[in-house]
C-alpha cells in the first residue's frame, strides 16, 4: 500500500528521560515487528550514535538513503524527505523528532517533515527525550543545569496518536553508560561528571513520567465522548470523566505573613500532585496601606519562584468570588488558612468561612492548612518548648 | 429560694471562668503581635546553621521584632530572571518550615521570603531593595566552606547596606549545627 490514500498517518512518539534509555533500540524492534507482520517499513533516518546493539536492531529494515548537504564547507546528513515521500511506505521510522535540519531544507525543524510525511499518510514511529519538549526546557534547564537548543513544541507531541514511555531507573542507565553502551569510552567521564548524574536523572524520569500521564489523561478526556453514545451509565461516567481526572489548586491568600504558610503547603501539594497552582487574594474595598503593598509584593515575588499564578480580585464578597475564580478557573481543592477565631455571638450569627465556602462550591474539596509549628509546640516535653538558654551563645548539637 | 437560685447561677459561673480559662490558655499560646523592627536573616544552599538562626531569634526576640528569613535563591545564567524555580524552591520552602519552627520555640513571628538573583550578591542587593530592615544577621562561611557567606560577600554587604549588620562565624565545624532541607522537610 503506498501513500495514495488521503487517510493522514498515526504518529507513534517513544518518549525518554535521556540519551541511552533504549528509545531507538524500542523503536527499531517494534518496526522489525510491524515488517514481520507484513507492513511495509522503512527507516526514514537512524541515529544510532554508533551503538552496536542498535545498529544490529535495524538489520533487515530498509533505509532511505540519506541526503547530503553542504553547510559552510561542512559535509552533513539529514533524512531525505522527498525520497521518503517518493518511497511512499506504509510506516517510516523517523529518529530524532527534536533535530534542527541544515539551512536550505524544505523545513527547518525535522518535526515538521514528520507532519509532511504523515501527511502524506504514511504512518511514523519517531524518538525524543523529554528535555526537547518546548514547555519543559526551562524547567529541565533549572533542574540539570543544561539547556538543550532543539526543541519540539508541545503540539506536536500532544497530536501524536500514541506516546510510549521508556524507562529506566537512573541507576540502570549510569550503568549502560560506564559499560560504553550509550557513550564511547572517551566521552563517558565527562558525561558522568556533568549531565548523568543520579539526582538530575531522577528529575527528569519524574519530569517524563509526569508527562507521559499528563497525556494520557487529556487523551482520557478527549476519549470519553464516544463512550456517552452507549448505555446511560457510561454517559455518566463519561461526562463525570474530565472534572474528576484534572487536578487544580486554589489557594485563598491575604497580604500577611501567615499567608506564606499556605502558599508553601499549597505548592507542595501542587508538586505533589504535579497541577497548577493559583493563588487568590479578594481585596475589599479600600486602598493598601503600606504594609499590605508590601506583602503583595512580597506575595507577587513568591508566586513567580514558585511558578504560582496570584490573582487579584476587588469584591466584598468573598465566597461569591471564591466561587467564580474556582469556577473559571477549574479549581478541584482550595486551601485557606486557618480561619480566625470569632466570638461565640458571631459563630451564631454567621457560618464559619469553611462551612460557606463548603456550601458555595459542591464537589470542591475545601482543605484548612494549619499552623504546624504550633502541633510540635503542644506536646514537646517542657525543656524542649521552652526557649534555649539565652547566656549561651550556641545550641547543642543535633543529629541530621 | 436562695438554693434554687445558686443551683442557677453557680454552673453558670463556672462555665463562664472555664470558658475563660480555656480561651486565656488559647490566647497565650498564639505569638505575640509582631512590633515593626524586622530582622533580615539571609541564607542559602541546602542547609543553614542553627547557631546563626538562633542568634538572629534571641536578637529579635530581644527587640520584639519580626524575623525575616531570606532564602536567597540563584538564577543560572541560561535561565531568565523571571524564571520558577521549582527545585530551590522545594529545599527553601523545607528550610523556611524550619525556620519557622524553631522560631515559633523563641515565641518571635517569622515573615519568610524568597529572593532571586544571578549569584548571592545580586539576591543580597535585591533583597536590600524589597525588604525593610532593622538589622541583618548574617552566617560566615567556616574555614571548610559550607553555605554560609564568603568573605567578599559580607565585605560587599557591610559596605553597600544601610544599618546595623551582624556577620556571626560558627565555631569549630564539629561544634555546628545545621538545619538542611532533608532534615527540614
Amino acid at each position: 500500500m503506498g501513500a495514495a490514500t488521503t487517510r493522514p498517518g498515526r504518529l507513534k512518539v517513544f518518549l525518554g528521560m535521556a540519551a541511552g534509555v533504549g528509545k531507538t533500540y524500542r523503536m527499531l524492534q517494534e518496526g522489525q515487528a510491524e515488517a514481520e507482520a507484513g507492513r511495509d517499513v522503512v527507516i526514514g533516518w537512524l541515529e544510532s550514535h554508533g551503538r552496536a546493539e542498535t545498529e544490529s536492531q535495524a538489520i533487515g529494515l530498509e533505509a532511505v538513503a540519506r541526503l547530503r548537504v553542504e553547510h559552510r564547507g561542512t559535509l552533513l546528513e539529514e533524512m531525505d524527505l522527498r525520497g521518503v515521500l517518493s518511497r511512499a511506505p506504509e510506516l517510516c521510522l523517523i529518529d530524532e523528532l527534536a533535530h534542527t535540519n541544515a539551512p536550505g531544507l524544505l523545513h527547518a525543524k525535522r518535526h515538521e517533515d514528520v507532519t509532511a510525511v504523515l501527511a502524506a499518510g504514511i504512518d511514523v514511529y519517531s524518538t525524543v527525550n523529554v528535555q526537547h519538549l518546548e514547555s519543559l526546557n526551562d524547567q529541565v534547564a533549572e533542574l540539570t543545569t543544561t539547556r538543550v537548543r532543539e526543541t519540539v513544541p508541545d503540539e506536536v507531541l500532544a497530536s501524536a496518536d500514541e506516546l510510549v514511555l521508556i524507562d529506566l531507573t537512573p541507576e540502570a542507565l549510569i550503568e549502560r553508560l560506564r559499560a560504553g553502551k550509550v557513550y564511547p569510552a572517551a566521552r563517558v567521564e565527562s558525561a558522568l561528571n556533568n549531565f548523568f548524574k543520579i539526582e538530575h536523572l531522577s528529575a527528569l524520569r519524574e519530569v517524563a513520567l509526569r508527562q507521559v500521564a499528563e497525556e494520557v489523561e487529556a487523551k482520557r478526556v478527549v476519549g470519553a465522548a464516544p463512550i456517552t453514545r452507549r448505555r446511560d451509565e457510561e454517559r455518566v461516567l463519561a461526562s463525570a470523566a474530565p472534572a474528576a481526572i484534572g487536578e487544580r489548586l486554589l489557594a485563598l491568600v491575604e497580604p500577611t505573613p501567615a499567608s506564606q504558610r499556605v502558599v508553601r503547603r499549597a505548592w507542595r501539594s501542587a508538586q505533589r500532585l504535579g497541577t497548577e497552582l493559583d493563588l487568590l487574594w479578594v481585596q475589599p474595598p479600600g486602598s493598601l496601606d503600606d504594609v499590605s503593598s508590601e506583602q503583595l509584593d512580597a506575595l507577587r515575588r513568591l508566586a513567580v519562584v514558585l511558578g504560582a499564578h496570584l490573582l487579584v480580585e476587588p469584591s466584598d464578597d468573598l465566597v461569591g468570588t471564591v466561587r467564580r475564580v474556582a469556577l473559571e478557573r477549574g479549581t478541584t481543592y482550595v486551601l485557606i488558612g486557618e480561619p480566625r477565631r470569632r466570638g461565640a455571638l458571631q459563630r451564631l450569627l454567621r457560618p464559619s468561612l469553611p462551612s460557606r465556602l463548603l456550601e458555595a462550591l459542591p464537589g470542591i474539596d475545601v482543605r484548612i492548612v494549619a499552623d504546624r509549628t504550633r502541633r510540635e509546640a503542644a506536646p514537646a516535653p517542657a525543656a524542649a518548648s521552652a526557649p534555649p538558654d539565652v547566656s549561651s551563645p550556641f545550641s547543642p548539637k543535633e543529629g541530621r | 429560694m436562695v438554693a434554687d437560685v445558686l443551683v442557677t447561677v453557680v454552673p453558670l459561673v463556672l462555665v463562664a471562668v472555664a470558658t475563660w480559662v480555656v480561651r486565656g490558655r488559647r490566647m497565650r499560646r498564639a505569638l505575640p503581635p509582631p512590633g515593626p523592627g524586622r530582622v533580615l536573616f539571609p541564607f542559602r544552599g541546602r542547609e543553614l546553621s542553627i547557631p546563626a538562626l538562633e542568634a538572629a531569634l534571641r536578637l529579635a526576640r530581644a527587640e520584639h521584632a519580626t524575623l525575616v528569613p531570606v532564602y536567597l535563591a540563584e538564577v543560572p545564567l541560561h535561565l531568565s530572571l523571571d524564571c520558577a524555580l521549582p527545585r530551590q524552591s522545594a529545599v527553601a520552602l523545607a528550610l523556611l518550615d524550619a525556620v519557622e519552627q524553631r522560631a515559633r520555640r523563641f515565641e518571635v513571628p517569622v515573615d519568610t521570603r524568597i529572593e532571586k538573583g544571578r549569584d548571592a550578591r545580586h539576591a543580597l542587593r535585591q533583597m536590600l531593595r524589597h525588604e525593610r530592615y532593622d538589622r541583618i544577621v548574617l552566617a560566615a562561611e567556616t574555614a571548610a566552606g559550607g553555605d554560609g557567606f564568603t568573605p567578599a560577600e559580607t565585605a560587599w554587604l557591610l559596605a553597600n547596606a544601610p544599618g546595623e549588620i551582624v556577620v556571626l562565624r560558627p565555631a569549630r565545624e564539629a561544634d555546628v549545627a545545621t538545619l538542611t532541607a532533608s532534615h527540614a522537610a
